[in-house]
């Protein structure tokens, strides 16, 4: 048995010793003196959190796959422990060798939202590894970040010695070559992240300076030395039904926050929602080939023995082969006594039907994400849903049985007017409308519940809104007002009820989404002043972070309030994702004028995806 | 038919708690192809009951849990494809059937034994012994449990079965697990220690839980794991 890095005083007196104890079913030990690597990937948050995480599963089972590499995993140590550890100066450690986190050559951090950034300094700084890349040596792993944040990787640039920009599954091992080589032959740090440039996808944020002008609009972004490509380009599986996949998952002891098998049905996504960061990063759509999916499903389940299994990708409804994949999955999990929980899928009948057999419709919810108010507002933002759909889908559903109907808005979208935040009570009583034409007295069950929640809108790098301005906290919080006072104005009010998210979070994630290097200042103040977990609200201290603006002389506003013009220089104009400038700045435009864009599907667009070569529906 | 299924947790899984454990159970049972019976409706659960809950920290050497099942093959076949999907520091060590109507693991439990060994690096402060010799010949000795909710007090005298040390470092002892009158190792090591003015330090001794009974036909206790039949 391994020896544990934490004492058995501390794991009796911490919550949840589990966390940090490893040896969970599926985990994988190596002999270190056997292999050439170690690697230790992070997602920056608690446990829980983390485990829940596919991506980290796909390169934990990826890196295992080479013969010549460990992998193993750390999370971020509640605050708790993370007391304990500063105190006693227990180094940071990863959970299967239960060895420093320092002792190893690379430390893979997933950057999943902005509001982990003070985790990923806690990680470091428990580590013993200086927080700022250039203070770095070998004595330190090279710190590698990757996931949807890095595609800004601007406001934590100086943390990282770099960036793997896309899809993890085609590059890395292309890297670990070059690290072995360059180790081999005795090369400074600095070198090898100069080489490590040349691999395509990778980004090394202290090869590239940065000027600024007088405003503080980014006036030149270039590479220090001439061997260092001026962009970097997004890397893409473009063999998603021939790539690594981690059958076998690992299993945590304790209760993971998505307790269930996750089956990746595809990538990418063809709808072209103008506020979606996800919809233009993942692009182009590849699907998964069911068959493979069906195998998979299969060894996941005998790997694993989980009582749940979802499938995920960005629009379920929208994967060619769903009918055929659900029917398998409600055979093979109905043998095995496997629960099956849908993603959200479009309410029409074959959703309904699916829906009715695997789970209790008393008991479950349908969600329509609407997004906006109104038609016109919906078709600024060009999410196609129309009412006559919404009102269609939940007449079907209430003659079904269901009673509750959740609806996810966005507040502070670009153009948005008083009369958009009107259409959401508005739309709202017409559902329960619905309900009420729909169910006669007798068959009712009590009131429909319908739930409406809005979210504020945060304009996010590579969408067409990446240059519309983001609303201030006082204009949210007046439209969370006006959203209130429009549901309880309804005649069916009493069935409405109403969620909306906290302003404060919001406002700094918008500036995280889209900051430039100088936010890696305030991040650094923040942190050590005592912000950490701030995705958590016990632990989020807004006034902290004010003062580290403050501190360096930095507004909000300038990052979150003003338009940006089309020709500004933004912080992650290096990345090249396929998706082109043109393509965005014109569907800024059509946004502006209200103008609808099909669904890739229908009509190509031009997006400049097709440049990889691999998606369904690109053609040249 | 109902089955017994004995196994001993060590190592590190002993900071797994009670309910974790129960899910890594239902798992390994899917893992290993146990024809387990489950549950009706819309979220089908195996029919599964644990005995006696060991607290964190603890190690065992006998613990139970009985599941329906609805065909078997050998004990021994049925253990080692288990075996094969345990943990390291969690073993399977023995199955048994069931009779029709005996009572479940959990509601059977009415005594479990305990062995406590200073670790190393730490040594008991008292005489163990003498200490012990103490307990015994006492009519009454007191131990307060104080709740979130109320302040319990017991009598560890009528608590206690048997209580000795196997060596100057290590105690054994044999007390109530019965869901009524369960008693922590550590209240009486509180109480041992309590009588030389001493707290006693749980983070100095490895508590192993060793076996845990039921009422014997006859009177006194029977182990868990010699209830029922061999197959």
């Amino acid at each position: 048995m391994r020896q544990l890095a934490l004492s058995d005083e501390i794991l009796m007196k911490i919550e949840k010793p589990a966390r940090y104890i490893g040896h969970e079913i599926n985990s994988v030990i190596k002999d270190k003196n056997a292999v050439d690597v170690r690697f230790c990937m992070c997602f920056p948050d608690v446990y829980e959190i983390g485990m829940s995480h596919l991506g980290i599963q796909i390169l934990y089972d990826m890196f295992n796959s080479f013969e010549d590499t460990w992998c193993e995993r750390v999370y971020s140590p509640w605050p708790d422990l993370d007391g304990i550890m500063r105190e006693e100066k227990i180094p940071l450690f990863a959970l299967e060798s239960q060895e420093p986190v320092k002792s190893m050559d690379f430390l893979g951090i997933t950057l999943q939202y902005e509001m982990c950034y003070t985790n990923i300094l806690q990680v470091l700084d428990l580590a013993g590894i200086p927080l700022i890349n250039t203070e770095r040596t070998w004595e330190d792993p090279i710190v590698i970040g990757g996931g949807p944040c890095s595609y800004n990787p601007e406001p934590i640039a100086p943390f990282f010695d770099l960036f793997y920009i896309g899809e993890g599954e085609t590059q890395y091992r292309a890297l670990l070559d070059l690290y072995k080589k360059d180790r081999a032959a005795g090369v400074s740090r600095e070198e090898f992240l100069r080489h490590a440039t040349n691999i395509p996808g990778i980004y090394a944020p202290s090869c590239y300076e940065v000027s600024y002008d007088a405003k503080g609009i980014i006036s030149e972004f270039k590479p220090k030395f001439e061997d260092i490509p001026v962009k970097v380009r997004k890397e893409v599986e473009t063999k998603l039904s021939d790539t690594y996949y981690p059958v076998k998952p690992v299993i945590p002891f304790i209760k993971s926050t998505q307790d269930r098998l996750v089956l990746e049905i595809q990538r990418g996504c063809t709808r072209g929602c103008r506020f979606c960061q996800a919809g233009q990063l993942y692009r182009p759509i590849r699907e998964r080939d069911v068959e493979v999916l069906k195998q998979y499903a299969k060894e996941l389940i005998e790997n694993t023995g989980h009582e749940e299994i979802s499938l995920s990708s960005l629009s379920s409804s929208d994967y060619s082969r769903l009918e055929e994949l659900l029917l398998f999955l409600i055979e093979e999990c109905s043998k095995k006594k496997i629960n099956i929980s849908l993603p959200s899928l479009r309410i029409d009948a074959f959703s309904l039907d699916i829906m009715s057999k695997i789970q209790d419709v008393k008991k479950t919810s349908l969600t329509f994400a609407p997004e906006a108010g109104t038609q016109r507002m919906r078709n600024v933002i060009n999410k196609g849903l129309t009412e006559e759909v919404i009102l269609d889908g939940a007449k079907l559903a209430f003659e079904g049985g269901w009673n509750k109907v959740k609806l996810y808005f966005m507040l502070g979208l670009p153009l948005e007017t008083d009369e958009d935040i009107a259409g959401i009570g508005a739309l709202c009583n017409e559902i329960a409308k619905v309900y009420y034409e729909t169910v006669p007295k007798e068959k009712r069950n009590g009131r429909v519940q319908i739930t409406a929640s809005t979210s504020f809108f945060i304009p996010k790098p590579f969408t067409p809104f990446q240059w519309a301005p983001m609303n201030s906290q006082a204009d949210f919080r007046e439209k969370a007002y006006k959203t209130r006072q429009g549901i309880i104005s309804q005649l069916n009010q009493k069935s409405i009820k109403y969620n909306w998210h906290d302003t404060d979070v919001s406002v700094l994630e918008g500036v995280f989404a889209r900051g430039d290097r100088r936010i890696a200042n305030v991040i650094l103040d923040a942190y050590k002043s005592g912000c950490v977990f701030d995705a958590w609200n016990e632990y989020f201290h807004y006034d902290k972070w004010l003062d580290a603006f403050e501190k360096n002389g930095l507004g909000i506003a300038f990052y979150n309030e003003r338009e940006r013009s089309t020709d500004e220089i933004l912080p992650w104009d290096f990345i090249d994702i396929g998706v082109t400038k043109t393509f965005l700045k014109r569907e800024w435009e059509r946004a502006q004028k209200g103008e609808v864009t099909p669904n890739c599907k229908e009509k190509c667009q031009g997006c400049g995806a097709a440049v990889y070569g691999s998606g369904k529906f690109c053609f040249e | 038919m109902k089955l017994r299924i004995k196994f001993s947790k060590k190592g590190p899984l002993r900071f797994i708690g009670h309910l974790d454990i129960m899910r890594y159970f239902q798992k390994a049972i899917r893992r290993s192809d146990i024809d387990i019976a489950y549950s009706t409706g819309f979220s089908p659960h195996q029919i599964m009951s644990f005995a006696a809950p060991l607290g964190v920290g603890v190690e065992s050497e006998g613990e139970y849990f009985d599941i329906e099942a609805n065909s078997v093959t050998t004990a021994e076949d049925m253990i080692a494809r288990l075996n094969n999907e345990m943990a390291e520091g969690m073993v399977i060590t023995g199955m048994r059937i069931l009779s029709d109507d005996a009572k479940n693991a959990m509601a059977s439990v009415k005594a479990a034994s305990y062995r406590l060994n200073w670790k190393d690096g730490h040594a008991p402060d008292y005489d163990l012994t003498e200490a012990i010799s103490q307990f015994l010949v006492r009519d009454e000795v007191l131990y307060t449990k104080k709740t979130a909710k109320s302040v319990i007090e017991r009598n560890l005298k009528e608590a206690v079965f048997e209580l000795k040390a196997l060596d100057d470092r290590t105690i054994y002892m044999l007390v109530d697990a019965s869901s009524a009158g369960n008693v922590k190792p550590g209240a009486v090591m509180e109480c041992l220690a309590g009588f030389y003015g001493k707290e006693y330090d749980s983070n100095a001794v490895q508590v192993t839980r060793e076996d845990t009974f039921t009422d014997a036909p006859n009177g006194g206790y029977i182990s868990l794991g010699e209830v029922g039949d061999v197959f």
